[in-house]
């Protein structure tokens, strides 16, 4: 009987010994989600003054550049999937694999190869556990992105899709992501980088027409140089809006976590009392029964 | 007199933003001042300085790194890889 109770004590201790650390955990992500969107908010104005800059020369000029021509019969494209580093976020990494999975069948489907290319140690985990193959993965600080990994990441995709399609090169570029939408939303997506795809429409000055530029020292360059940073500061966007998804999610997930250990702190405290009062009762009848053996006699 | 109006931002945060009678930044061609009214150019960046003499206060400076530069009615934007004001 008192090892019931023994159990029941062990199994409160340890439950709260945990809620106390989804707690800590909640609040860390809680109070780093605000620095991680202000982050992702520091980084629009040069997000947006390289979009404009890139959209003003594409839609003007006929420049044959490698980064905006469209190959013929894309045959191979590369898939950039940004998931997390550590666990304890719901589904965050699953959900960002599930929609990088549909998107491979959907390439697959039209006759494309697909070139894996994975940031995050639970993407890395999928991979090898399912014995995928993949081309490159990055590991490390997924819930605080450096600008030098997302340069580095854009270098890496960029060389590969400037490689003649013969010697291994990619036609087409993804990226599938999280997208920040609230606290409480946040949606995988996937987006196609290359080759680039100009929407004007986001554009809030759409009535001003694109001014006609002149570049020093020629387009050439001036597009050379300007398509590789477009590509990285869209990649870091995407890897900073995916931080602030990683830990909206955790912070979800562990708020959840401790309301269950909070249920269930409850069920054991009540099994407990139930357990020493059947202990009293029965000390208490086998009492009263040993008295009225000897009164008996 | 018309004046310019500039942006100075790095790949992770904006670093000056305001009203400026003149800017000028070191190109891969050499130095080049813009005044209002200049033509749209878009020209690529050099290391160097970058000077800006806002309308109100004194110039500004800052070191700029790699980047662009683009330049359209009277509206300058300077995209840098990585810039930050020099105090003084």
């Amino acid at each position: 009987m008192g090892a019931q109770i023994r159990v029941y004590r062990q199994k409160i201790a340890s439950t709260s010994s945990m809620k106390k650390i989804f707690k800590a955990m909640e609040l860390i992500a809680t109070s780093r989600i605000g620095k991680a969107r202000s982050r992702a908010r520091a980084a629009l104005p040069y997000a947006e003054a390289i979009t404009r800059a890139v959209s003003a020369v594409a839609s003007q000029n006929d420049i044959d550049h490698v980064l905006t021509t469209k190959v013929e019969n894309p045959t191979r494209a590369a898939v950039l999937v940004l998931t997390s580093d550590r666990g304890l976020a719901g589904a965050y990494s699953t959900n960002v694999l599930k929609q990088g999975d549909a998107l491979t069948k959907r390439l697959r489907e039209d006759g494309k190869e697909v070139r894996p290319y994975l940031y995050g140690r639970k993407a890395q985990a999928f991979y090898d556990f399912r014995e995928r193959e993949y081309d490159q993965v990055w590991t490390g600080n997924t819930d605080a992105p450096q600008v030098e990994r997302a340069q580095e990441i854009g270098r890496t995709l960029v060389d590969r899709f400037l490689q003649p399609t013969e010697e291994g090169g990619v036609d087409e570029l993804y990226l599938v992501y999280t997208e920040f939408q609230s606290m409480v939303k946040q949606e995988p997506v996937a987006r196609r980088l290359l080759p680039l795809a100009f929407v004007e429409s986001d554009a809030e000055d759409e009535h001003e027409p694109n001014p006609l530029y002149d570049f020093e020292p020629n387009a050439e360059e001036v597009l050379d140089a300007l398509l590789p940073r477009y590509i990285e500061s869209k990649i870091f966007a995407a890897m900073l809006e995916a931080s602030a998804s990683e830990l909206a999610a955790r912070q979800r997930a562990m708020k959840s976590a401790a309301d269950n250990a909070d249920d269930l702190i409850k069920k054991y405290t009540l099994l407990r009392n139930n357990a020493r009062q059947a202990e009293i009762t029965q000390e208490l009848s086998e009492l009263i029964a040993g008295a009225d053996a000897l009164a008996a006699s | 007199m018309a004046e310019l109006d500039v942006q100075v931002v790095a790949s992770d945060h904006a670093v000056w933003s305001g009203a400026a009678k003149s800017v000028r930044g070191r190109t891969v061609e050499g130095d080049m001042g813009i005044l209002p009214g200049h033509t749209p150019v878009l020209s690529l960046l050099a290391e160097g300085e970058l000077l800006i003499d806002p309308v109100e206060g004194g110039p500004i400076k800052a070191k700029v790194n790699g980047g662009f530069f683009s330049v359209d009615s009277d509206r300058v934007t300077i995209v840098a890889d990585d810039a930050e004001l020099i105090e003084g």
